[in-house]
């Protein structure tokens, strides 16, 4: 079965000129910048200097802070559910998990344009409240509507993982630990939670990933003054025109992730022994 | 385990009716004739009307379709041959190659934006239907790939031995047997595919061009500007045609899961 191995090549070529080609340039715009003519550019560390900015690093704790309440909140609506689902009978479940995934399907745009519709100052939440004699709340465009939009959209990837390493748990070490005289709340914590780590961690993982590199939503939701380090990319890019310190926030932004990603495994390995 | 009480049913409850609520009041709005969201002004479809004389949004859907198919079709090439080449590899760096071509669906999308944007510029390719459909390709070839490999994985390699013992060219072998039965992998990975085309907004709007708009992008510049009635009516047409893209998977799936069976 050694023919065709060939067919493979288009894909490398593709994988490498870009993929790869483009992201190792990305990490040569971060460390340079524009020069004369004589030199068209030059080495620098300016572009992440700039960064320590009071604006810029601001930015980055905000969305630093947004992603964990958003991770956190995420994780205490999903384990309940993820539990009540994992007692259904198999076909509820699956129809359950079912119903989890398609708002995922939808695209993001609706998604976000539905709470647009119910959160706006003359939209239908605050409608009904002056229908009802109340005063109408500001919800659009705070952290409020940010993170609303950002815990609805991600959700799913929350219940799915931890969903999957429930149903994986053998269910007599639950009997067991009730035989041998634990009460609910001990199984819940000394046997459900502890086997439950692996897919909480895939969860929380994913969730922060995703809402910390996020820049459609808070745009939307957050109206354009939401500052959030992928607003802060794409403006960098498209409407100042600052390749380089753009490149040197979006390395920063990767070794975030990288880094989350390593102590997320730590832990995973830390639980295990 | 305990059943679930009614304290958890209602909790259940309250959670899909926070999932989908928000779209079903989009549904029902884009039938309302009255502009107000709160009042209901009798059934109309004038905001339908008004969607479809809108002449550049049917634009933007054209080119929506049009960036689909092509970056389809061709990360569908690209991807099953190198899904069909890959498996018939036996490298220790064959895991570096395939890692590579799945950085897209790693790596946050507005880094592999903007990383596309900075490349196209730099090869002064001008911003357009080109680097729409190569920013669309980079992210669509995993998903056939991973699915075409999927199903080769779980292909016995004796099917392809007795055609070649039977006397089969390899070429032929590959056509007549090979082919045939990864189609369906082929097909329900190019449907992901397109729907993911078809749904991005974040790399087309770092490799767009000024002139050209795919739809996703019209929707959301319209949605920064606020909100208009006749996007209640867009979103309902999008919303059918994501549901009925998802039934087409499901069911090519389905078709698939019977014929594994046989085998």
């Amino acid at each position: 079965m050694k023919q065709f191995r060939r067919l493979a090549i288009p894909y490398c070529v593709w994988g490498i000129f870009l993929i790869l080609l483009p992201l190792l340039m990305i990490a040569f715009y971060a460390v340079t910048k524009e020069g004369n003519a004589v030199m068209t550019w030059y080495f620098t560390g300016e572009n992440f200097a700039k960064f320590l900015e009071a604006t810029y690093l601001s930015v980055i704790l905000k969305s630093f802070r947004l992603g964990l309440a958003c991770t956190l909140i995420c994780l205490l609506i999903a384990y309940p559910l993820a539990m009540i689902i994992i007692k259904f009978d198999e076909k509820w479940q699956t129809f359950l998990i079912m119903l989890v995934t398609i708002p995922e399907w939808i695209n993001l745009l609706l998604r976000t344009y539905a709470w647009m519709n119910l959160l706006a100052d003359n939209g239908i939440i605050n409608q009904m409240l002056q229908a009802l004699g109340l005063s109408p709340i500001t919800m659009m465009y705070t952290d409020f509507s940010v993170i609303l939009g950002l815990v609805c959209n991600f959700l799913p990837f929350m219940i799915i993982p931890i969903h999957t390493s429930l149903s994986k748990m053998d269910k007599s070490l639950i009997e067991a630990a009730h035989d041998l005289g634990a009460n609910e709340f001990q199984t819940f914590t000394k046997v459900i939670w502890k086997l439950s780590i692996p897919g909480v961690l895939n969860g929380i993982m994913m969730v922060f990933l995703l809402s910390i590199s996020t820049f459609v939503i808070p745009k939307l939701l957050g109206g354009g003054q939401y500052m959030l380090i992928g607003n802060l990319i794409e403006s960098q890019f498209i409407s100042v025109g600052d390749w380089n310190f753009g490149s040197a926030i979006s390395l920063i932004l990767a070794a975030i992730i990288l880094l989350f990603m390593h102590w997320m495994k730590k832990i995973d390995k830390d639980e295990k022994e | 385990m305990k059943k679930n009480g009614k304290a958890a049913r209602f909790y259940l409850l309250i959670m899909f009716c926070i999932m989908y609520l928000p779209i079903a009041i989009v549904v029902v709005h884009s039938f309302n004739s009255s502009k107000l969201t709160v009042r209901w002004g009798g059934f109309s479809l004038k905001w339908y009307e008004t969607l479809f004389s809108n002449e550049p949004l049917l634009e933007a859907l054209g080119n929506s379709l049009i960036v689909g198919g092509i970056s389809c079709l061709l990360s569908a090439v690209i991807g099953t041959l190198g899904a069909i080449g890959l498996s018939r590899l036996h490298w220790r760096s064959k895991g570096v190659l395939e890692y590579i071509s799945m950085l897209p669906l790693m790596i946050p999308e507005i880094i592999l934006g903007m990383v596309l944007m900075a490349f196209f510029s730099m090869l002064h390719l001008p911003f357009g239907l080109v680097t729409l459909v190569i920013g669309h390709t980079v992210f669509c070839i995993p998903y056939i790939f991973l699915e075409v490999k999927a199903r080769l994985v779980g292909m016995s390699p004796s099917l392809e031995e007795a055609a070649r013992d039977l006397g089969a060219s390899p070429g032929r072998a590959l056509w007549d047997i090979t082919i045939p039965l990864i189609m369906p992998a082929v097909m329900s990975g190019s449907l992901l595919a397109f729907a993911m085309s078809m749904d991005d907004v974040v790399i087309s709007i770092f490799v767009n061009g000024p002139r050209l708009s795919t739809l996703p992008i019209k929707v959301y510049t319209q949605l920064k500007s606020g909100i208009k009635p006749e996007i209640n009516a867009l979103c309902t047409c999008m919303l059918a045609v994501t549901l009925g893209l998802l039934f087409l998977y499901s069911l090519l799936k389905k078709i698939f899961g019977r014929q594994e069976k046989k085998q």
